[in-house]
């Protein structure tokens, strides 16, 4: 079971993923991201602070942007990640392939680097 | 100590799964880490099956096993009545491809052998059973 919260702040786009990201509810983080793409955003930064799961649907949802937000000029950064969380990203080397940063205001700081 | 769920193939029920293990676990993993290491792999387990083998047949049914052979090492058992769907015989598509064909699959079984140190398929009773194996110490 997963809420998004979708809030904006300085041109930025934040999603605040909240509660765990299985094969049932990897669609809600798609249908999320979506959303933001649809309606413009080209600074995604992902909350992931309150995330306490997250199986390889969810990564595939991450992993199946990469290439989009390359040819759109959209970046995105995850932040605030538990330790276990983090873990699941390393397994597979996914943490080199998306941009993750331990706080906020790290990843504000990147999203704005990586836009200019 | 032995531990036993049944599952209805549900992908509402991957939760439960969860935490069943976590339950049968404690005491056993003091690494959080490496409990939701162990967590994730067999929740990629069920999943596949659910998917690949019943469709996600809520009325059909994968039964677990949680068994501690030795110390240190904790055996996992996943029986089915439906196809076999061998991990070992999957063909891995590499990540370069994953992210160019912008597949959202293909990364689970990846997971289940990087985390867990045996993987094997058998019969019994004329059911499949996948067993996996993983030192916690």
């Amino acid at each position: 079971m997963v809420h998004i919260k979708r809030l904006q702040e300085e041109g930025t786009e934040i999603l605040a993923v909240v509660g765990e990201i299985d094969a049932s509810s990897s669609i809600e983080l798609d249908l999320a991201i979506a959303k933001s793409v649809g309606e413009g955003a080209t600074k995604i930064l992902v909350d992931c602070g309150a995330l306490e799961y997250i199986s390889s649907a969810g990564l595939g949802v991450f992993m199946s942007y990469i290439e989009e937000f390359k040819d759109k000029n959209i970046h995105m950064v995850l932040f605030g990640m538990k330790d276990k969380v983090t873990n699941t990203f390393q397994i597979l080397g996914l943490a080199d392939l998306l941009h993750i940063r331990s706080n906020k205001q790290e990843a504000k700081k990147l999203v704005n680097e990586l836009s200019v | 100590m032995n531990y036993q769920y049944n599952i209805g193939c549900s992908l509402e029920n991957l939760k439960g799964v969860r935490d069943f293990i976590r339950t049968s676990l404690r005491g056993h993993v003091a690494s959080d880490v490496i409990l939701n290491e162990i967590i994730l792999a067999l929740d990629e387990m069920c999943s596949n099956l659910m998917i690949h083998a019943h469709h996600c047949n809520p009325d059909h049914h994968i039964e677990m096993h949680i068994t501690f052979p030795q110390k240190g090492q904790v055996t996992f058992e996943i029986m089915d009545d439906g196809e076999m769907f061998d991990i070992n015989h999957f063909h891995q598509p590499e990540l370069d491809n994953l992210i160019h064909e912008k597949r959202k699959g293909g990364l689970g079984i990846r997971l289940v052998k990087s985390i867990m140190d045996e993987v094997e398929y058998t019969t019994r009773n004329g059911r499949n059973v996948c067993r996996l194996t993983k030192k916690i110490a």
